[in-house]
């Protein structure tokens, strides 16, 4: 039986709130899809017998979609089941990925809306090596502001760019990072 | 990496300039039929007796047929530019031309005698027709095939065989204007046919472009 949204349906707000530019809302409400995400996640490799190694990378990988797709979500609809369709997908991608027969049986995302938050893993993830596939700059920006967690300001200057030269960059990034995940489906 | 280290990778990319899947699809639609009228004009040109024709019943059905395979899978298409789409009732308007198609056939076939069937389903031109129409729903399909890359279907290789299906929708709505074959038996075995090579290229180029 799957669970009701939860009331007033927040994350509908805080998608169209990050989409009019709000980093920090949506650095929240990425937070909060992945804790879903990989509960999700885990329940299906759980079913499939994959083990929980790879339940991290299947989340990540969720999350980039999210990102690069968001403006196929319709704002007029709730935001979970837009979300539960691009997670669906994604870990379905994972699990062929990993050899597992009969993938389509998956959980639907609304039962794991109030996921309790655990410890996230330190994965060894697909994201690190994704990474190497990028040009230097490029990787050397990623590296920045996820691994070393700066700003793009101070990557700007610690690399005397723009600041739309590193947005530019960073945002190519994601987008070849994404097409390198899909490669390694096929 | 962590995956909150990640996500404020994600959380730095800037907003990016809007994309409207659907004024795409209408910037597709006219790049793509600019492709296809372009080769028609050069290729294949509308029969000497256009005029004659267009009063006839079984001319216009063939209009009737391809605009009722065309307008569904274009509306369908653009429903399934996004993940969470089902296809609910526009999916059974896909069967609409099939419809149309065997009644049209059944009409026939009550209203000639059985030694013209055969006559009438091979007719004059199968070959150019199912090479035809082909060539010009090839522009339509890439355009729309780009256009379909902002979206995220759930099925890619289906979606792009119904890029393909559309497609060929319009170019048999030109390619009618041409042929001199009228017959419903005619038309109900070459069309379906260019359909379906449409469709396959379709689904190939999808499961190739867009996959996401």
């Amino acid at each position: 039986m799957p669970l009701e949204s939860p009331p007033g349906d927040p994350w509908s707000k805080m998608m169209k709130t990050a989409i009019a530019g709000d980093e920090g809302v949506y650095r929240r409400l990425l937070e909060e899809i992945g804790r879903s995400v990989r509960a999700m996640a885990r329940a299906a490799f759980a079913r499939a017998r994959l083990g929980d190694a790879d339940v991290e990378d299947a989340v990540q990988e969720t999350l980039l979609a999210i990102h690069l797709k968001r403006h196929t979500w319709d704002p007029s609809q709730k935001l979970a089941p837009w979300v539960n369709a691009v997670a669906r997908h994604k870990i379905i991608d994972a699990m062929r990925r990993r050899g597992a027969r009969r993938a389509e049986n998956i959980d639907d995302f609304e039962d794991f809306l109030a996921a309790p938050a655990e410890e996230e893993p330190h994965a060894l993830s697909d994201a690190k090596k994704l990474m190497e596939t990028l040009n230097p700059r490029q990787r050397d920006i990623v590296q920045s502001i996820s691994l070393d967690g700066q700003s793009i300001a101070a990557t700007a200057a610690r690399l005397s760019m723009t600041e739309v030269a590193v947005r530019v960059a960073l945002h190519r990034a994601l987008k070849s990072m994404g097409a390198a995940w899909r490669r390694s489906v096929s | 990496m962590r995956t909150s280290e990640f996500i404020a990778a994600l959380a730095a990319d800037p907003v990016p300039e809007p994309i409207h899947v659907g004024r795409r699809f209408a910037a597709a639609l006219a790049v793509g039929l600019a492709g296809a009228l372009a080769l028609y004009a050069l290729f294949v040109g509308p029969r000497p007796d256009f005029a004659e024709a267009v009063d006839t019943v079984r001319f216009a059905l063939k209009f009737l047929d391809a605009l009722a395979l065309a307008l569904p899978s274009l509306m369908l298409l653009v429903r399934l530019a996004r993940p969470d789409a089902k296809p609910g009732a526009l999916g059974l308007w896909l069967f609409a031309p099939l419809v149309l198609l065997a009644f049209a056939v059944s009409v026939e076939l009550a209203v000639t005698p059985s030694g013209e069937w055969m006559k009438r389903l091979v007719g004059h031109n199968w070959m150019y027709c199912t090479t035809m129409i082909p060539i010009m729903a090839a522009p339509i399909l890439a355009a729309l095939i780009v256009a379909m890359r902002a979206g995220a279907p759930q099925h890619p290789a289906w979606t792009g065989a119904l890029a393909g299906a559309a497609a060929a929708g319009i170019a048999a709505f030109l390619y009618a204007s041409h042929c001199p074959d009228d017959s419903p038996l005619f038309v109900a075995t070459w069309y379906p046919l260019a359909t379906l090579v449409c469709a396959a290229v379709g689904a190939l180029a999808g499961r190739r472009f867009l996959a996401w």
